[in-house]
């Protein structure tokens, strides 16, 4: 049997698009926007190139913030706040957990959060109906 | 299921709620390469968008483009998509055979005359019209027909698009493109040896969002997708633009990462959105994973002269010798992605005045 060899460890130094600083900067400027005049930012991260690693330093540098949400809707989404408060990170993924989508949101509430007025509207007939059908009991 | 249904419907009767709507259109917008901020007006067209009809015709072909796009089993975008479509022929999809699968597409071309999409893949033998034949027709005779009544025509793959393999020399069989057949009808080519299954279902998407196909280049490809070079988009860019090359794939250039060029990579001429879309569900591409690209979404790519080949040695691509390549890539690369963007830009202005 033939001894593995014993090759020196090869250092690789990431490689580097250059194009997590500037994401950042977009960010922060974003985020004053929207502290200012309350406009709201989506950034696409898929239509950015990013090196294998970069990714990774992303997230890093946006850190964890205090929410967590998981969405069941055409497969999971995962909405989290980075550590800056306004910049939430939003992953959609399908059923087979499958990455479909990435975006940076900076806004107060990501925008697949609230009720959906149709929605609201088919619940309120559902309680409605849920609540005729049974005697209310004075 | 009746061809009245809107998409919105559609998908709330397979239980997709609407925060599972805007989802889908948030990621189809991804898809189309359209910013975010379009994601309320692709919902309020997707709400009301109608199912069309697609007779999907292979000719000569290796069905890795079908394969391409049904690679997928969960429910993605993708099937979304192709759910949102009525797909009324595809010889190797459908159930039907013989002459029961010729009667649909005719019925279906009759119910939907001037309005269907028609998919094509693989290129078209003129030499014989024996070479390839569906159901005894020729595929010659079975394109005119066919394309006849359709208000656009989608040419999916190389083959399709430029004639592609079939079509390399010294083209045994008189293999042609859709382009030289059909003169009449909108055209749109999403080469690819496959394409990218996002690409095609994107350009669907796009049909279905804007009742029309997307903006194209010169080649006839869609501008949000074939707007950028692979070179343009590589994360290896900055490693070509320090001169750091792996000269062989074994190499300690190649260990690193170092930039694929002088092993034959074609990113520089070749327009795709590998490097950003990505394959095998958005892992990698081929120079992620230490090969060069092949050129496959460009006309001809099979008779570039070797995929090994460094483009400054081919004859084609090689005007400039490779000192003067290298050193004039810099500005050449940053005029063409300026180009690119520009063009991009322009693009998504016209979607965003159509979404109106």
């Amino acid at each position: 049997m033939m001894k593995s060899a014993s090759l020196p460890p090869v250092e690789i130094p990431p490689p580097d698009t250059g194009n997590l600083h500037p994401l950042l900067h977009e960010i922060r400027h974003a985020l004053a926007r929207l502290l200012e005049e309350g406009e709201p930012t989506i950034i696409d991260l898929r239509a950015l190139p990013l090196a294998p690693g970069e990714e990774r330093r992303l997230e890093e540098a946006l850190g964890e913030g205090e929410v967590e949400i998981t969405l069941q809707a055409l497969g999971t989404t995962r909405i989290t706040e980075t550590r800056y408060s306004g910049v939430w990170r939003v992953v959609h993924l399908d059923a087979n957990g499958e990455v479909l989508g990435k975006t940076i949101e900076i806004t107060t509430v990501p925008t697949l959060l609230p009720a959906q007025p149709g929605e609201m509207a088919r619940a309120l007939e559902e309680l409605e109906g849920a609540l005729g059908s049974e005697d209310p009991g004075e | 299921m009746k061809k009245e249904t809107t998409l919105a419907e559609l998908l709330r009767q397979q239980g997709v709620s609407r925060r599972g709507f805007l989802k889908f259109c948030s990621i189809t917008a991804s898809l189309m390469a359209l910013p975010p901020s379009m994601v309320p007006a692709i919902a309020r067209a997707l709400e009301q968008a109608r199912r069309p009809s697609v007779i999907w015709l292979s000719f000569q072909e290796c069905t890795g483009c079908t394969e391409s796009m049904t690679r997928s089993h969960a429910p993605t975008v993708e099937n979304l998509i192709l759910t949102a479509v009525s797909l009324d022929y595809h010889h190797t999809l459908q159930a039907a055979s013989g002459s029961h699968a010729e009667e649909a597409r005719k019925v279906a071309m009759k119910e939907n005359w001037g309005k269907y999409l028609l998919v094509v893949d693989g290129s078209i033998p003129l030499g014989n019209p024996g070479f390839s034949t569906i159901a005894g027709i020729p595929n010659l005779e079975m394109l005119q027909e066919v394309a006849e009544g359709a208000a656009a025509v989608i040419a999916v793959g190389t083959c399709a698009a430029y004639g592609g393999l079939p079509h390399a020399a010294p083209n045994p069989t008189g293999a042609v493109p859709v382009s030289d057949i059909v003169k009449d009808k909108p055209l749109v080519n999403v080469p690819g040896c496959p394409p990218i299954p996002v690409v095609i279902t994107g350009v669907l998407a796009h049909f279905l969002t804007f009742g029309r196909l997307p903006e194209l280049d010169g080649l006839g490809r869609p501008l949000a997708f074939y707007g950028n070079s692979i070179h343009d988009r590589c994360y290896r860019r900055p490693f070509y633009e320090r001169g750091q090359f792996a000269e062989s794939f074994d190499d300690e250039g190649a260990r690193k990462g170092w930039c694929l060029y002088r092993l034959g990579c074609k990113g520089p001429i070749t327009y795709n959105a590998c490097a950003t879309t990505k394959w095998n569900d958005g892992t990698s591409f081929p120079i992620e994973s230490g090969h060069g690209c092949l050129g496959c979404s460009q006309p001809d790519f099979w008779d570039g002269g070797g995929f090994y080949e460094p483009l400054s040695r081919l004859p084609g691509g090689g005007t400039a010798g490779l000192a003067a390549a290298a050193g004039a890539g810099v500005a050449i690369g940053l005029g063409a992605s300026w180009l690119a963007r520009q063009r991009q830009l322009k693009a998504r202005g016209q979607a965003e005045e159509d979404s109106r």
